[in-house]
């Protein structure tokens, strides 16, 4: 087992269990506790990807959610994770990882050749070129297209599902750092109920990898403590592998839980993720800073890292990620990494300081340990090709310095503070010239501490941590009078640091110096853009991509911004930096989509004769959420043969129809009359008791909103039919004038369309089969005559029963309490059974209602159609207001070139006409042809023995009997017919009345 | 204005780039113009462009509030297509398609429109009706437009899930293959860049803070920086359009609301058409730089805000995967939002107002990006001569007074 | 997410309720009397205002109640509730 480059003691790894997983194949070896990346550089593997857009060869940069390289591929298959961090993946026995972006290997990337033409393809060079000849645009974008991309999707569905959580808390803490560890103690301890989060996948960020003591105790010691406190501290919740990514409006924060599993079956160590909707009281912003990269020639070769992402790999995972190193920084922090690589072994061959006297108390130490401080010194070049081979160091003013050998450079431009969070919510912030960065101020009930905060000390940020918490904690309402302690530690004098932005005249110019790693974002690329007038930062990001990969640019970004304040000679504040973002660490889609897919994705609603309709072998469609009985085939029937089938039986004998999903509405109270009156077109208050009217209703645009029958169940009692798919609507449109307009109308309103189910029974012999069922109710023309409803006992249950018909036939609409329904379902088939009764389904529904001419809202109307324009002219009212009638009245409501609805018949009867087709006078070549309108619905009529179609047709009420053509979608065909009036059967609508 | 060429590219490549201009000038704005656009997106730079292109007027300034193409040109989903069901609006659709079709060239700016094809899929027959309609309408108005079957779709999108067991399985579809996507925030910048080049003045960090009129007449706005005359003034400032008219006494039925969009991490190549679905309002395609981009649906309040209810992101993607089951483990990137100006009737007004001299171009709604060209072609024409162009002649605002709406809503989907 | 505040059910996540854009936009009483474009006014025409915003909300999955909320259609701050009669 070897592992080349792991040190023989110290880390936060359990050597009592060491595991492999493999890497484009290769084993490698590592122990519980490592992330993917500790244990590529414990094994000696520098090279993990290659870069975006030059292909150039990349390794580890940082050890966390910030690294711009580290982007593998987990798994095969479905369960495949593509652009994983290999520094935030823990690294499980089951991983298999692989490097995107290269082919056919990572060491031999035929792509790199892109590295060579960089010269030649800056920052947005595709604006400039590609443009001829025109046709060829498609092969360059397929080219493009090819070279870019990172990952490869899934190949399979995803056989995962996600859960989320919404919870509330008094603190939510994010960040379990210093500042956060001390914050969630300081907030519990007043009892309050919090939430600590953190991304990595132990509590305690810089602490794991610290070299101070806290309380007496080394750092990730006290952090272990202080964790175990809080785990048994009623009321906290503690959420490691957690990362905060969006916070919202009203402090809402969206965390992603990462769920770690070594299951076998699972593609890696990362099964899914569980999204949680917080709702806390306060926030405490404790997510810390991210370190800035520095600028010089090569700075993107595999073995330049941030300083502190080298402490943490020899701290914390005992890796040392060189064997020999340089560090570059302009401030204290990078000497701390130099300690540590030191007590590790790993000879510092030398630290450049941009500062002229660093002379803090890290300084002093890593002095008094030998190691070379070069001040006023910076690296200007890295030297080596798949790998750091030298540093060349020259001093500000360029004059060179010589190069040192080494295969690790640390580099640390200071902190910026990860206010990402933050500044999503529109938080303010501010430029900090002692960070040389934007650190945020508080805002609506957000606590910033810790180094996010600007408080880069150890024991700084341990006094804010704690304030921070108690504050957050009294600002919910918590607080049980006693101070908390706060943690001790001891303060180092730190100088402070120097920025720098650009390295020193001109050199290195033929060299690429990466200010954004994923990008390939270059300081000439930068250079060209301002200098080709794309100064706003806005500007900047969307001309050279900067910031625009997976790492959201969280370490380019800051950079960014003093570079280009610089290049323009202005003050960093009023650069800015671009706008941040939800998702601070991207989140898988299904994690975010959680359990609203599959049969979940929206309710599906069924009436209580589902059942039935199912063992009766019958076809559904989905209309609105509601799954109805379409059509009953019988065995070897065509959808064509049984709708034919069915259409002839209600015509001749009986059919029965589950109609249940109507909206019913009960509308009550004296003024309900007055009420319907001022909702719908025609007049309402003389209905007498115990009869039915149409009705229809418009918006206030005079258009058709809704239709249906109303019947007047006893003198302050209606029942509204609505259609199907408006049932909600409506109600909510009804309630909105009763509660908004009409508050002194004594009206209430009830949904009743789950209440009650409706048995359609039509036919001819339905008033038989209704009597054979078993009922009370007079069923004799003259006692229950059409139009007309009646209360009653069928098939032994209380049953509201409608003579009304939208078949055109003679017609009972059955309505009974839907416990009840199946079982009257069931006795009316039975008692059919003797007359042929036959079970229908809704495309016989719309056959019969079509050679009734009736028309179908949302078919033949579509938000521009009034009644005139459908023929219903007659049901408008002059002698009230209604809604929507000022708007008939408007010039473009009473043009005479108005579409209105006729019947179609072609010249060929056996031709059906394409629903959705044109309607032309003359067919020709010509394009545009001018168009008189189209077909609504069309079908071969099995009375009629031909095909029908109802259309829309400008002008087409005064000329009826003209010739027309209908153009087919598929072919160049025209289909002739001629229009007629949209009744086909019955005309005089003597079947009803029988 | 420097041509942009390979030839160019590769010239100043070996001098290091040193030696591009600036794409526009940052203009100083001068007292007069004889005709001011508010708003620096992408149809106020059009319109500059073909004003001073077409119509010889040169002598036009571009007010941008922020930074140019900060508003909703830089924060559509970049579909480009035409396949709209009345006649208005296909006419100035595919007029503007047209223009997209050599728009690089015309500019001499590769805005990437790629021709990949949009597929629209319906999840119910009233949906299949409407395509239906919407396909026939098309074809007749010289529009390309194909109405595809699900298993068509299945072999143009293998990757899309048409399994009849979803809970809205696809029934069906329509293609237009000429529709696809550019990149959007080259259009604004290579309009700026040749209108640029023609000698109108572009001026960042100006915002409008009035509207001046004598005699029922515009005659000057007033500015952050300074008064400016011009006798012709064209508001084209999408979800701010009613804040602006509103300076001038004017109100508009329109609504703004944040429309969000998203990204996810880069992928390879997995498909190539746009694919719609209105019945759960996803648009989705696959850009050059591999990452899924992804539209919404509007957030129902009126809001200027630009952050968006995370609530119609979990839905969206919801639909997402149910739709494309294989991009579940696939990660969002990055989420924003822009505002948009919403008419009653999901069209456009590009119109006169009751005051001489000031025109509006506005109520894209959620579907501006598309007609950039066409929208400031026509817009132009109506600026230069005072009165509209056939094409945009129905989307008058007075069509709100006789009801002549052009509604594109599409049929809603209610059955009986 | 909003926190919409019903003055009858308290504070709760906006996807309970349901927006119907500007509030006080009365019906006209005598819509005949009116000419086209006063109709218009009325049917189409909106401040859509930046900034502070009356509007009508309803708790749909909830009380189903209709009341009037203030918003800063900027920030999205909400500034008051009110049923229609009295405010609360």
């Amino acid at each position: 087992m070897s592992q080349p480059f792991r040190l023989d003691h110290g880390g936060r790894i359990d050597r009592d269990a060491p595991l492999q997983f493999t890497f484009d194949g290769r084993p490698i070896n590592a122990y519980r506790g490592d992330t993917v990346a500790s244990a590529l550089l414990a094994n000696g593997v520098t090279l993990v990807g290659r870069s975006f857009k030059h292909h150039r060869p990349r390794g580890i940069v940082s050890a966390g959610a910030e690294d711009p390289n580290a982007f593998v591929q987990i798994g095969h298959g479905a369960r495949t994770l593509p652009n994983r961090l290999a520094t935030v993946t823990a690294a499980t026995p089951v991983l298999k990882v692989r490097h995107v972006n290269a082919w056919p290997t990572l060491e031999y990337d035929v792509m790199s050749v892109f590295g060579l033409a960089a010269p030649f393809i800056p920052a947005g060079f595709y604006y400039k070129t590609l443009m001829w000849p025109r046709r060829f645009w498609p092969l360059y974008e397929h080219f493009l297209r090819h070279a870019a991309g990172l990952g490869h999707a899934p190949d399979a569905p995803d056989p995962d599902r996600y859960d989320h959580v919404h919870a509330h808390c008094d603190v939510l803490v994010v960040g379990a750092g210093p500042a956060g560890l001390a914050a969630a103690r300081a907030a519990a301890h007043t009892g309050a109920r919090v939430i600590l989060v953190d991304e990595q996948a132990e509590p305690g960020g810089s602490l794991l990898a610290s070299r101070e003591r806290v309380d007496d105790l080394p750092g990730p010691d006290w952090a272990d403590a202080v964790t175990a406190e809080l785990t048994a501290a009623p009321g906290v919740t503690l959420l490691p592998n957690t990362t905060a990514f969006g916070l919202y409006e009203s402090n809402l924060v969206l965390l992603a839980e990462r769920l770690i599993t070594d299951q076998p079956d699972s593609a890696g160590s990362e099964n899914g993720a569980r999204v949680w909707r917080v709702l806390p009281k306060q926030i405490v912003l404790a997510t810390g800073a991210h370190e800035r990269p520095l600028l010089f020639a090569n700075n993107d070769r595999p073995g330049v890292m941030l300083a502190g992402a080298i402490s943490t790999y020899v701290r914390r995972y005992a890796v040392a990620p060189g064997s020999r190193a340089v560090l570059f920084t302009n401030n204290d922090s990078a000497y701390r990494t130099a300690l540590d690589l030191t007590d590790a072994g790993v000879p510092v061959a030398a630290i450049a300081d941009v500062r002229t006297d660093p002379d803090g108390d890290l300084p002093s130490e890593a002095r008094a340990q030998g190691i070379p401080v070069h001040p006023g010194a910076v690296v200007r070049h890295a030297h080596g090709r798949g790998r750091v081979a030298a540093a060349e160091l020259c001093s500000l003013d360029g004059a060179p310095l010589g190069a040192i050998e080494c295969d690790l450079l640390g580099i640390s431009g200071g902190f910026a503070p990860a206010l990402h969070l933050h500044a999503q919510a529109r938080g303010p912030s501010e430029w900090d010239p002692m960070l040389a960065a934007f650190a945020p101020k508080p805002g609506r009930g957000i606590h910033p501490a810790g180094a996010v905060a600007g408080e880069l000390e150890l024991a700084a940020a341990l006094r804010q941590g704690t304030q921070a918490g108690s504050a957050a904690a009294a600002a919910a309402g918590r607080s049980n009078g006693s101070e908390p302690e706060v943690p001790r530690a001891n303060d180092s004098a730190q100088a402070p640091i120097q920025p720098y932005w650009l390295p020193p005249g001109n050199l290195a110019r033929a060299k690429p110096q990466f200010v954004d790693l994923h990008e390939d974002v270059t300081l000439d690329d930068l250079r060209l853009s301002l200098r080709e007038g794309f100064e706003s930062i806005e500007h900047v990001k969307r001309y050279t991509t900067l910031g625009m990969g997976p790492d959201q640019g969280k370490l380019a970004n800051p950079l960014a911004t003093g570079v280009i304040a610089e290049l323009l000679g202005r003050d960093p504040a009023s650069v800015g930096t671009p706008r941040h973002r939800p998702a601070y660490s991207p989140v898988s889609l299904g994690a975010i989509a959680g359990r609203h897919i599959g049969p979940l994705a929206d309710p599906v609603r069924v009436t209580p004769m589902q059942e039935w309709h199912e063992a009766a072998g019958a076809s559904f469609e989905n209309v609105g959420q509601w799954r109805r009985a379409w059509y009953y085939p019988q065995p070897g029937e065509s959808m064509h043969q049984a709708v034919a089938r069915e259409c002839l039986a209600v015509r001749h004998r009986v059919g029965i129809l589950d109609y249940s999903t109507l909206g019913k509405i009960e509308i009550t109270g004296p003024d309900a009359g007055e009420f319907l009156d001022r909702v719908y077109t025609n007049a309402w208050k003389r209905l007498r008791p115990g009869r039915c009217r149409y009705g229809l209703m418009l918006g206030e645009d005079g258009m058709i909103f809704d239709d249906g029958v109303t019947a007047r169940l006893d003198d302050q009692r209606y029942l509204m039919f609505t259609s199907t798919s408006n049932a909600a609507p409506v109600l909510a449109w009804l309630e909105q004038w009763l509660q908004t307009e009409w508050p002194d109308l004594r009206v209430y309103l009830t949904s009743v369309s789950e209440h009650w189910s409706n048995i359609a029974l039509a036919g001819p012999r339905s008033r038989e089969v209704l009597a054979a069922a078993g009922t009370d109710i007079p069923l004799a023309r003259d006692d229950f005559p059409f139009m007309t409803f009646r209360e009653g006992q069928v098939a032994g249950v209380p049953a509201r029963v409608f003579r009304i018909s939208f078949s055109g036939e003679l017609s009972y609409e059955i309505n009974v309490p839907a416990d009840r329904a199946r079982h009257v379902w069931e006795a009316l088939v039975d008692a059919g059974r003797p007359f042929g009764i036959t079970p229908y389904g809704t495309e016989t529904m719309h056959v019969l209602r079509a050679e009734k001419g009736f028309i179908i809202v949302g078919q033949e109307t579509d938000g521009s159609v009034t009644p005139d324009d459908v023929g219903l002219g007659r049901l408008l009212s002059r002698r009230k207001d209604f809604l929507g009638k000022r708007s008939l009245s408007r010039p473009d409501s009473v043009r005479p070139d108005r579409k209105q609805l006729v019947g179609l018949l072609t010249d060929d009867p056996a031709q059906v006409l394409p629903e959705g087709g044109h309607v032309v006078d003359s067919p020709g070549p010509q394009r545009p042809l001018p168009m008189r309108g189209h077909v609504t619905s069309s079908y071969f009529s099995p009375v009629l023995g031909r095909s029908i179609a109802l259309a829309m047709i400008t002008g087409g009420r005064a000329a009826l009997g003209e010739r027309l053509h209908v153009a087919t979608l598929h072919d160049d065909r025209w289909l002739p017919a001629r229009s007629c009036h949209p009744v086909f059967y019955d005309p005089q609508g003597a079947r009803q009345h029988v | 204005m420097q041509f942009y060429s390979f030839p160019n590219l590769i010239r100043r490549g070996l001098r290091g780039h040193r030696d591009w201009t600036p794409a526009w000038r940052k203009a100083e704005p001068k007292p007069a113009y004889d005709v001011v656009i508010v708003g620096a997106g992408g149809h106020g730079l059009a319109t500059a462009y073909y004003l001073a292109k077409l119509h010889g007027v040169t002598n036009v300034a571009v007010l941008e509030r922020g930074w140019l193409g900060g508003g909703n040109i830089g924060r559509n989903t970049a579909i480009v297509r035409s396949n709209y069901l009345w006649d208005a609006s296909a006419h100035i659709y595919e007029f503007s398609l047209k223009l997209w079709e050599g728009l690089s060239q015309e500019l001499n700016y590769n805005v990437m429109f790629s021709q990949r094809g949009l597929l629209n899929i319906a999840h119910s027959e009233q949906e299949v009706r409407d395509l239906a309609r919407r396909v026939g309408a098309n074809q007749l108005n010289g529009i390309d437009a194909e109405l595809l079957s699900t298993d068509e779709i299945s072999k143009l999108v293998p990757i899309l899930n048409t399994s009849p067991h979803t809970r809205y399985p696809v029934l069906g579809g329509t293609l237009q293959r000429r529709g696809g996507v550019a990149r959007h925030d080259a259009v604004a910048w290579g309009y700026a860049r040749a209108a640029d080049a023609l000698g109108v003045d572009i001026i960042e960090n100006c915002e409008v803070t009035g509207i001046r009129t004598a005699n029922g007449r515009v005659t000057a706005l007033e500015t952050t920086r300074g008064e400016i005359r011009a006798g012709t003034v064209g508001l084209v400032v999408a979800g701010n359009a009613s804040v602006l008219a509103s300076m001038a006494g004017i109100r508009l039925p329109i609504q703004s609301h944040p429309l969000q969009a998203l990204v996810t991490e880069p992928l390879k190549p997995v498909f190539d058409p746009v694919v719609m679905s209105a019945a759960v309002h996803v648009y989705i395609h696959q850009t050059d730089r591999g990452e899924l981009v992804l539209g919404a649906g509007i957030d129902a309040p009126v809001s200027y805000d630009l952050n968006g209810n995370f609530r119609i992101i979990e839905h969206v993607l919801a639909a997402v995967c149910e739709l494309f089951p294989i991009f579940s483990r696939v990660r969002m990137l990055r989420q924003w939002a822009g505002t948009v100006d919403v008419c009653p009737d999901a069209s456009p007004i590009i119109s006169g107002t009751p005051i001489k001299g000031l025109f509006m171009n506005c109520g894209w709604g959620t579907g501006g990006f598309k007609a950039t060209p066409g929208s400031g072609w026509v817009f132009a024409h109506t600026l230069a001569h005072q009165e509209p162009h056939p094409l945009n002649e129905p989307f008058a605002l007075d069509r709100f007074t006789t009801g002549a709406l052009i509604d594109e809503h599409g049929a809603a989907a209610v059955a009986h | 997410m909003l926190l919409i505040p019903c003055p009858w059910c308290g504070p709760r996540e906006d996807d309970e309720f349901t927006f119907a854009g500007e509030a006080d936009i009365p019906r006209p009483a005598d819509p005949d009397a009116l000419t086209d474009e006063q109709w218009a006014d009325y049917l189409f025409m909106r401040d859509n205002r930046r900034g502070r915003h009356r509007e009508q909300w309803c708790h749909t999955a909830g009380c189903r109640r209709w009341f009037i909320v203030e918003r800063d259609t900027v920030t999205n701050e909400i500034l008051g509730a009110s049923t229609y009669g009295n405010s609360s």
